[in-house]
């Protein structure tokens, strides 16, 4: 028996149990594959209830059960990482059409993917506030740290993600949703939309002082600096870049 | 900058004793790096320390200076019928080069198919042609990585009728031609036995025990198949049953003492319960003459 006829019964629960697999008595087996068909599902919605835990809770256990176990038999994992699997999990949020009235879903999943990705990103040493006093700082070139995300949404997508994990509701907005990584714990913060153009910038080399001209008219320019201060974001630009 | 990681580590971490270990999960950090453990050395699970940086390596940087580390691949596909994923043997790689463990090891069984990754152990039957391919797998591994594996015998929920070698014999072919150690699993052989109603201490008895370099021990869940049958599933949940701890001791009293490892991979319980498992393996070890 090939493993492309294994796994495809693997995969479908209503297939036939391939043939030549047989119990101790030499008898067919039934109960014995869907061991194999038990743990591939349930192991891989597992992978995806521990990466989008604000996804399963605003649409429910039941349904995020329902609805994973269709994601992982059209997008089964690339790699044996198993904590960043769901790449393409946004998008297919986006084009599941039980779920068209409520477009802000892939973006709260974007962000939940981010913050993984940040959590297991390159440790670098970051600029210090202190460091940042000389007027150098606003002249020169600086890097981001590869722990630094970002996230332009029509959505208060941080707060949307808070809420699904137990904050208050959210107001407002669309926002640039900026994630840093001061120790080991990814943190998003919520900044008014375009202020992604910024961090665009900086990441491609182009001084502070010259990047906060791009700065949306709404951005607090004080709360900005500070988060990405108080989150390690800004490194020198000899160190390894943000990729 | 001089790295003083291996120029001061201890050389005793670069060999597993013939104590007992625990697979690691990061809810026992605090336990382990307060240094009062009774534990020996520690297992890890290679996939789950591929990233490039934070919480995850600087937990296994800090334990790696207290334990000796058994690194145990889950996700390379020794069985796969298409070749192993160059990616992911790079990745593998490089935590080897960085980390320098004690040990690597992997399993007889397939995960992966074309480009996607199942997360499950999946069955081989044992003829020529899988012998030929998983020997030829542990050669790539063995050479790209430059250090031996141990291969880790499975748990068994069903047989192929096209097989024509019994496990233990196949495994032994296998350390024949490619050099390679085995890892003794004796919840797996338990479970095994049982699902496919073979005498446990027979398979025991006849396994290439000078080749063994670490052995398993975890715990099972029990179902049944349709007719009524007893199933066991190998879960990793719950504590090492009495017949497996029976197993174990005739595995020591035939192959001697070796490194074991208790693995408890879901529904994680408090250190307190998962140490305890360890001492009693220290309890039988300590049996052993030497």
């Amino acid at each position: 028996m090939t493993q492309s006829a294994f796994i495809a019964a693997v995969l479908d629960p209503d297939a036939p149990v391939p043939m030549g697999l047989t119990d101790a008595s030499g008898h067919p087996v039934a109960a014995r594959f869907n061991v194999y068909r038990n743990n591939v599902a349930v192991s891989l919605k597992e992978a995806l209830s521990s990466g989008f835990p604000a996804i399963k809770s605003l649409l429910g256990a039941a349904f995020f059960d329902a609805m994973t176990g269709v994601y992982l038999r059209a997008h089964p994992p690339k790699s044996p990482r198993l904590a960043l699997y769901g790449e393409t999990f946004p998008e297919f949020l986006a084009g599941f059409e039980p779920l068209r009235h409520l477009p802000y879903l892939p973006d709260v999943a974007r962000l939940e993917y981010v913050l993984h990705q940040s959590y297991h990103a390159a440790d670098a040493t970051a600029l210090t506030a202190d460091a940042m006093q000389n007027p150098d700082a606003l002249i020169r070139p600086l890097r981001l740290a590869p722990s630094v995300f970002w996230i332009e949404s029509a959505y208060p997508v941080t707060q949307i993600h808070a809420a699904a994990l137990g904050g208050s509701n959210p107001t407002g907005g669309g926002e640039t949703a900026l994630i840093t990584r001061a120790a080991f714990d990814p943190v998003a913060t919520g900044f008014p939309p375009g202020t992604s153009a910024v961090l665009t910038a900086l990441n491609a080399g182009t001084p502070l002082g010259e990047a906060i001209d791009l700065a949306p008219a709404a951005l607090d320019l004080s709360a900005f600096l500070c988060a990405l201060l108080t989150g390690g974001a800004l490194i020198s630009s000899q160190d390894s870049a943000h990729v | 900058m001089l790295d003083h990681r291996n120029s001061w580590r201890d050389a005793r971490r670069d060999t597993l004793p013939n104590g007992a270990g625990v697979g690691y999960k990061p809810q026992h950090f605090s336990n382990l790096a307060s240094g009062k453990s009774s534990v020996e050395w520690l297992e890890i699970h290679a996939e789950n320390y591929m990233g490039a940086g934070g919480r995850p390596l600087a937990q296994l940087r800090a334990l790696s200076d207290l334990f000796p580390i058994s690194v145990h691949g889950v996700g390379l596909s020794i069985g796969g019928d298409g070749r192993l994923d160059p990616d992911h043997l790079a990745r593998l790689k490089h935590l080897i080069d960085w980390l320098q463990p004690a040990r690597f090891s992997e399993h007889l069984a397939w995960s992966t198919h074309g480009d996607a990754y199942f997360n499950d152990l999946l069955p081989l039957p044992y003829t020529e042609a899988t012998l030929t391919r998983v020997c030829a797998h542990i050669n790539e591994v063995q050479d790209r990585i430059g250090r031996q594996m141990l291969l880790e015998n499975p748990s068994a929920y069903l047989a192929f009728s096209e097989s024509t070698y019994a496990e233990v014999d196949f495994l032994r072919e296998i350390v024949k031609r490619t050099g390679c150690g085995l890892l003794l699993d004796v919840n797996n052989v338990f479970v095994s036995a049982s699902n496919l109603a073979f005498d446990p201490i027979a398979y025991i008895d006849a396994f290439a025990h000078e080749a063994v370099g670490e052995i398993h021990l975890g715990g099972h869940d029990e179902d049944a198949d349709e007719t009524g049958a007893p199933l066991l599933i190998d879960s990793h949940g719950r504590e090492v049953a009495d017949p497996v701890w029976t197993l174990y001791a005739h595995t020591l009293s035939v192959g001697g003492a070796k490194p074991t490892l208790i693995e408890w991979d879901t529904d994680v319980p408090e250190w307190e319960v998962l140490a305890a498992e360890a001492d009693r393996a220290t309890a039988l070890l300590q049996r052993v003459p030497a």
